[in-house]
């Protein structure tokens, strides 16, 4: 193996014993990302500079004798999305292109305060909203294990960054399955923290009742140690729980005989790949040979979530949204003319320009709902079923210490294959949004193959058991092998071996280095 | 105005709280800083911000609901008002919609001797926005100053219950009474931290129907409101005599014209698009937070006026005089506390001290007169050192320099002539230049004698006792 294909506990590990240095780690990631972005295209933004600064630095403390925190020393990715003082935060936005943040965001701070070097922002769906990247406007990700599929979305591109030894990980965020979906896609371990439980200051917010950071790694081990540093009651978010965080690594037991896992058979029904299936069905089958108690059960409103979220989530967007209008930063459109544009002139062009067709469609969708005459109709009545879901779960994790189903219902996709066809596209986060609309913690672990292509595996629990989940997880993932595979990725061209012949744009490389700063 | 047409006003009034720091941010809440100074990126509404509540808001809210006699709801919650303007960084108001914090209070008013009691429909918690700074006249740009941005505000609304122009000026005045009292607000219109929008409809006398209304904005004073409505009233009231046809639009108080101006109607209005604020938690209010706050409440204006009335023997025009604000009726307690007749000092305070202030337009608390220095005067009176009439100019001067009233005494050579024989030398010179007088004096002119006494001060430069100068022409004649 490759040092760019060790997990960040393994690196923390090297970089203890001495055997290597966070400069010359950050060195070998900074090549890695040199020889594959280029077909990958994970990052929007580069910081090279900042990153052997900080490489440097804990070089420094730990050859004093520091008391380092763990994962002091290695490299690590964010989505484009957070928020980092001095380093563009795009959102992979016209609209925020060239915006400069003064300020960092908490998760980034929690993370620079235990030594993390960051290598760079990663490439996203626009403001968070799409399920395969191909809605940044910049330029689209591509899958690792090939070329030709999406990342998934809207965390496509640390993902596809971690996926591909891009970065030792990530963080991403998650409104209606984005760190799961993607996760899923690329064979990675990617966690959606309950609601509250990590801070959302400085997460350019989407929907703001749903928005969650989370962790996106190699293995179980890597997001129990990065959940610890992110966790925690923040004084900056008001929705953030004022409760102590548990060691996570705590968890990692092996254990789990005797946990009751409910499966949902709304979650397996038209519309799950036949693949995809079987590959979820032998992992069950795994979870009840290594003790687990697997029983049959029923999430009555299942299929009211997709709708449910899709008026909810554009109504909180349409009003977070209506801050990029080119008064006080980000971009502002001008006539052609060299002329002025009126106040209200300004405001149209500036949003119908800066925003692109996706963020522009969910805006008018949140505007209608919330509007007078229309509200009650479809906000409100959204907010019931809301209820509803958080019902059934409730009813079910009175019977269930954890709820399993697949992560996606299909394999990655072609890239193009669903980007005019927003109702396929939004079908793909059908058994990721009921968490979200819930509030509660699930984790998508890599579970297996489909036409050489990744298979995820979400693991749903109660409000704050991560522990649980992280452990039925781990257990999960010491007794398969599926984590340690790595996409056939060489780099160097698009027409990497093993990747399948390159279609909807697969062999287009982008404009090297066009969006880095 | 026709004496059968009713008017019907409504006031919403929003004022700023006088909190350390805004309502959303740490930043200071300052007026008058260089513009874009008390910012941070939560109140400028930079990606990725969010709101996190000033208690110390709440419990200024809850203050003035108890003040104003409201239920306090046990559950609240804040929602965003959407709407676009370039003050508004993130273009939507964190405010309260359907749920307020405090609704179906009252506030008791005095008018022409009667009280008439005004509901309070609602007191909810806002935001303030920034303010825009225009370049001159075809320079073609605004500039924005957020500096206001995310300074607590309460919208206090009341119901369509004042009657007259002057009515809605009295509830104003007591409203800011109130509000200074509990200490919440600095309530300075000239600053903008009271400001006050009107609703206003007119019908028949005895009818029970609303008109459309016209929504009166830019007043500036109270005078400025009084004088609007007066004004839209008549115009108004011009209408229903015409044929009634109303628009329901807001309007805006040229004060310069003393007329309103048609600013939008109905069919302009905006769909603000409430909903709860996902970042902002719903607030539960205990009743033990609420009985907190009630114990805490200072006395209000309408109970001191009570007890000026029964501790110092006062009359209810003085004692409501003295209440009107709290910073003028504790001036005139710290004298009562160190002077024994409560009467002269009101007459004191609400005399010469009032006019004083007014004349300099200066607040009770910019004074340099402290209520030190009048009891020292009224001292100085009762000892005879003055008469009543010189300590009005030692009182001024007191007022202007702040000096104390024994130095000014000393200082300008002020104290009264009480010496027999110097007195005696003067008044002999004027009864030898007034001898018809002292003739009318002799056969029983009781007005001669004020001349005569009048003419010893005036020649005294008013320093002569007056007792002592009538009983030395009595003897003398």
């Amino acid at each position: 193996m490759e040092v760019y294909d060790l997990t960040a506990h393994e690196l923390a590990d090297l970089l203890r014993r001495g055997e290597m240095t966070s400069v010359e780690l950050t060195g070998a990631i900074f090549k890695r990302i040199h020889d594959v972005d280029p077909d990958v295209q994970a990052y929007v933004t580069l910081t090279e500079d900042q990153a052997y600064e900080a490489a440097r630095k804990v070089d420094g403390e730990r050859g004093q004798g520091h008391n380092l925190s763990y994962l002091a020393g290695v490299p690590a990715g964010l989505k484009d999305v957070l928020c980092t003082r001095g380093i563009r935060t795009t959102c992979s936005s016209r609209m925020l292109e060239h915006f400069v943040p003064p300020y960092n965001a908490t998760v980034v701070s929690k993370l620079a305060a235990a030594g993390a070097v960051f290598t760079g922002k990663l490439n996203m769906d626009e403001f968070a909203m799409g399920s395969s990247t191909e809605n940044s406007a910049f330029f689209p990700t591509r899958n690792p294990w090939d070329l030709g599929c999406v990342p998934g979305g809207s965390s496509g591109g640390p993902a596809a960054a971690v996926a591909a030894g891009e970065a030792s990980y990530a963080l991403g965020t998650d409104t209606g399955g984005s760190i799961r979906q993607p996760a899923s896609l690329c064979g990675i371990v990617g966690l959606k923290p309950t609601y509250g439980l990590v801070s959302r200051y400085g997460l350019v917010a989407f929907a703001s009742s749903l928005d969650q950071v989370g962790p996106m790694t190699k293995d179980v081990r890597d997001c129990a140690l990065v959940l610890n540093l992110i966790a925690g009651h923040d004084p900056l978010d008001s929705t953030s729980a004022p409760m102590p965080v548990p060691d996570y690594t705590s968890f990692l037991t092996g254990e789990i005989r005797c946990l009751r896992i409910g499966i949902p058979r709304e979650f397996f029904g038209d519309g799950l790949d036949a693949g995809v299936s079987e590959v979820v069905k032998a992992s069950l089958a795994k979870l009840a040979e290594l003790g687990a108690i697997i029983e049959e059960c029923s999430f009555p409103h299942a299929e009211y979530a997709l709708p449910c979220y899709y008026l909810i989530a554009p109504a909180e967007a349409s009003s977070n949204l209506a801050r990029y209008d080119g008064v006080h930063y980000g971009y502002r459109a001008t006539p052609d003319d060299g002329g002025e544009y009126d106040l209200m002139e300004m405001y149209m062009n500036t949003r119908s320009q800066g925003f692109g067709a996706e963020v522009k469609r969910r805006i008018m969708l949140g505007t209608y709902v919330l509007s007078s005459g229309y509200y009650d109709a479809y906000y409100l009545k959204a907010l019931k079923l809301r209820t509803l879901i958080r019902d059934d779960f409730s009813r079910l994790f009175d019977q269930f210490d954890a709820i399993v189903s697949p992560t996606s219902p299909t394999p990655p996709f072609r890239l193009g294959e669903k980007s005019n066809d927003p109702l396929s596209m939004y079908l793909s986060d059908v058994y990721t949004i009921p968490v979200n609309l819930a509030g509660i913690p699930a984790i998508s672990i890599p579970c297996g193959f489909t036409g050489g292509l990744p298979v995820g595996l979400q693991l749903m629990g109660p409000v704050f058991s991560e522990g649980t989940l992280l452990r039925i997880a781990y257990a999960f993932e010491q007794n398969t092998t599926h984590h340690r595979a790595r996409p056939p990725l060489k780099g160097g061209g698009p027409a990497a071996p093993g990747t399948r012949e390159a279609g909807g744009g697969g062999g287009a490389a982008r404009q090297e280095g066009g969006m880095r700063s | 105005m026709s004496s059968r047409c009713e008017v019907v006003i409504g006031l919403e009034v929003h004022v700023e709280l006088h909190t350390r720091t805004k309502a959303y941010c740490s930043c200071p809440n300052e007026f008058g800083s260089e513009p874009n100074t008390n910012v941070c990126p939560v109140c400028m509404g930079l990606p990725g911000v969010l709101p996190v509540l000033n208690q110390t808001v709440l419990e200024y809210a809850l203050r003035t609901g108890l003040a104003f006699n409201c239920e306090i709801a046990s559950f609240s919650k804040f929602d965003r008002k959407n709407y676009y303007y370039p003050d508004l960084p993130k273009n939507y108001q964190i405010s309260q919609y359907d749920l307020p914090l405090c609704r179906n209070g009252y506030l008791d008013i005095e008018i022409d001797g009667a009280t008439r009691r005004i509901s309070i429909t609602r007191v909810h918690m806002e935001e303030d926005a920034g303010k825009l700074v225009h370049g001159a006249a075809g320079a073609g740009y605004s500039l924005v100053d957020t500096n206001r941005c995310g300074v607590p505000l309460l919208e206090i609304v009341s119901e369509p219950d004042l009657r007259t122009p002057k009515e809605a000026r009295a509830y104003l005045e007591k409203l800011k009474a109130i509000l200074e009292y509990i200490d919440v607000s600095d309530c300075k219109m000239e600053e903008g931290s009271l400001r006050c929008d009107a609703n206003i409809s007119v019908r028949p006398a005895g009818s029970t129907v609303l008109n459309p209304k016209s929504e009166v904005k830019n007043m500036n004073s109270f005078r400025a409101v009084q004088r609007a409505l007066a004004a839209e009233a008549g115009r108004m009231c011009a209408i229903l005599e015409e044929d009634g046809q109303f628009v329901l639009e807001t309007r805006a108080w040229d004060e310069a014209a003393g007329v309103t101006v048609q600013m939008r109607t109905k069919e302009e209005a905006s769909d603000y698009r409430y909903f709860p604020d996902p970042d902002l938690v719903p607030l539960v209010i205990s009743p033990d937070l609420v009985e907190q706050v009630r114990s805490a409440l200072p006395e209000l204006p309408s109970a001191r006026r009570q007890r000026f009335m029964a501790d110092y023997g006062l009359p209810p025009y003085d004692a409501g005089v003295l209440t009107g604000s709290r910073a003028l009726a504790d001036f005139y307690e710290a004298c009562v506390g160190a002077y024994h007749d409560p009467k002269t000092v009101s007459n004191w305070v609400m005399g010469e001290f009032l006019r004083l202030l007014k004349a300099h337009n200066l607040e009770v608390k910019e004074a340099k007169l402290t209520p030190s220095h009048l009891v020292e005067m009224l001292a100085l009176i009762d000892k005879g050192t003055i008469s009543g009439k010189i300590a009005k100019a030692v009182f001024e001067e007191m007022f202007t320099s702040g000096s104390r009233p024994r130095e000014i005494v000393e200082a300008r050579g002020l104290a009264q002539i009480s010496d027999a024989g110097a007195l005696g030398a003067v008044v002999q010179q004027v009864l030898d230049a007034n001898p018809g007088v002292v003739d009318d004096y002799r056969n029983g002119k009781e007005k001669a004698l004020t001349f005569l006494v009048g003419q010893v001060m005036k020649a005294t430069r008013g320093q002569a006792n007056p007792h002592l100068v009538n009983k030395l022409i009595k003897e003398k004649v």
